[in-house]
């Protein structure tokens, strides 16, 4: 079997004032990911083809997936499956690679989002809501010592429930021969 | 074909008073802007400049203001003829208090022209300025990446990417 093709559909970029090695850490790291990124930890198997767990405040498996390149502190990159929001655990997994470049001082992190299948906007919406949050707040961790206080809650837009429902009843990115 | 857009958000610890001084006043864009002086009377009509080292490079007019929420300007790249060539953008800063400590700004950057140099440049330029912004807001220190200094720079890369991009 080939290996699914993944297509980018959200791309964040931010510059943090730091070096390459501590931003690997901060995104590598439980203690620093309870910071910013909602509260979830992730647990991490330093290497390609490692497991890879975003685990949500209450303990339970929020994302799971596997390491896809682990280059440290350049490129990592892990595939996620949802597991925590019953409605999603059928949806195709996504990749997420972030890339960390040293910059005249500075860090660029560009966070690229890619999915295999055709992925509707209001899916889309949940991650390009999600997404500048936690990166707003992973910079304000490194340049401060402190995140960007949380008002805004973690969760899917409510059309983006509804279209997760309906992909997973129609299953576009199953091939129409293999549905029958 | 879809519209060109440029959309970008980030969240800042700060208030929407601090914020809007920092979108409005030239003395304080100069400091995270790649020492552009972003200057106008903020008047609906009124036209907007942007200068650095005393010179006009660009221009526009404002569109909406409505003070501590929501900005909106024209925009008219003159700095180079690939750029001047085309017709005004539109960038629009939203101020959202969340609640919390924090404000949520989103930048929206549209009404390019189809094919639009200026959308490549800008895509590149906006992550840059904005994080440079949030980080002097938040520390009292912008980025080096956009100090005055490196404004030829800037300027040199965003006509490099217009041009390996012309068709």
């Amino acid at each position: 079997m080939s290996a699914p093709k993944f297509v980018p559909n959200t791309v964040y970029v931010t510059y943090i004032a730091s070096t390459p090695e501590k931003v690997w850490e901060a995104l590598t790291r439980a203690e620093f990911t309870r910071q910013y990124f909602f509260g979830h930890s992730i647990e991490l198997e330093p290497k390609t083809g490692g497991s890879f767990i975003l685990r949500a405040p209450d303990g339970s498996v929020h994302m799971r997936g596997r390491v896809i390149e682990y280059d440290p502190p350049r490129r990592l990159a892990t595939t996620w499956s949802v597991e925590g929001m019953e409605a999603f655990r059928e949806l195709p997994e996504s990749l997420v690679t972030y890339d960390i470049e040293p910059m005249g001082g500075s860090v660029k992190l560009t966070m690229t989002e890619a999915h295999q299948w055709e992925v509707p906007d209001a899916i889309l919406a949940g991650g390009r809501q999600g997404w500048p949050f936690i990166l707003s707040s992973l910079k304000s961790v490194l340049e401060t010592g402190k995140p960007i206080v949380v008002s805004v809650k973690m969760g899917p837009p409510p059309e983006m429930l509804e279209a997760v429902k309906e992909a997973v009843a129609k299953k576009p990115w199953v091939k129409s021969a293999e549905k029958r | 074909m879809s519209e060109l857009k440029f959309v970008y958000v980030t969240y800042i610890a700060t208030t929407p008073e601090k914020l809007w001084q920092a979108l409005t006043d030239g003395a304080f864009t100069r400091r995270y802007w790649f020492g552009t002086a972003v200057e106008s009377d903020w008047s609906p009509g009124s036209r907007v400049t942007f200068r650095s080292d005393g010179e006009a490079h660009d221009t526009g007019e404002v569109l909406d203001c409505v003070p501590y929420r929501r900005l909106s300007y024209s925009w008219q790249v003159e700095f180079h003829e690939v750029f001047r060539r085309e017709r005004p953008s539109r960038v629009t800063f939203e101020l959202e208090p969340t609640g919390g400590a924090e404000v949520k700004l989103t930048v929206t950057h549209d009404e390019f022209e189809p094919g639009s140099k200026v959308h490549a440049a800008v895509s590149n330029g906006w992550p840059m300025i904005l994080s440079s912004l949030k980080s002097l807001l938040e520390t009292g220190h912008a980025s080096t990446l956009t100090s005055p200094e490196q404004a030829r720079g800037a300027r040199e890369r965003a006509i490099a990417l217009a041009e390996s991009s012309a068709a």
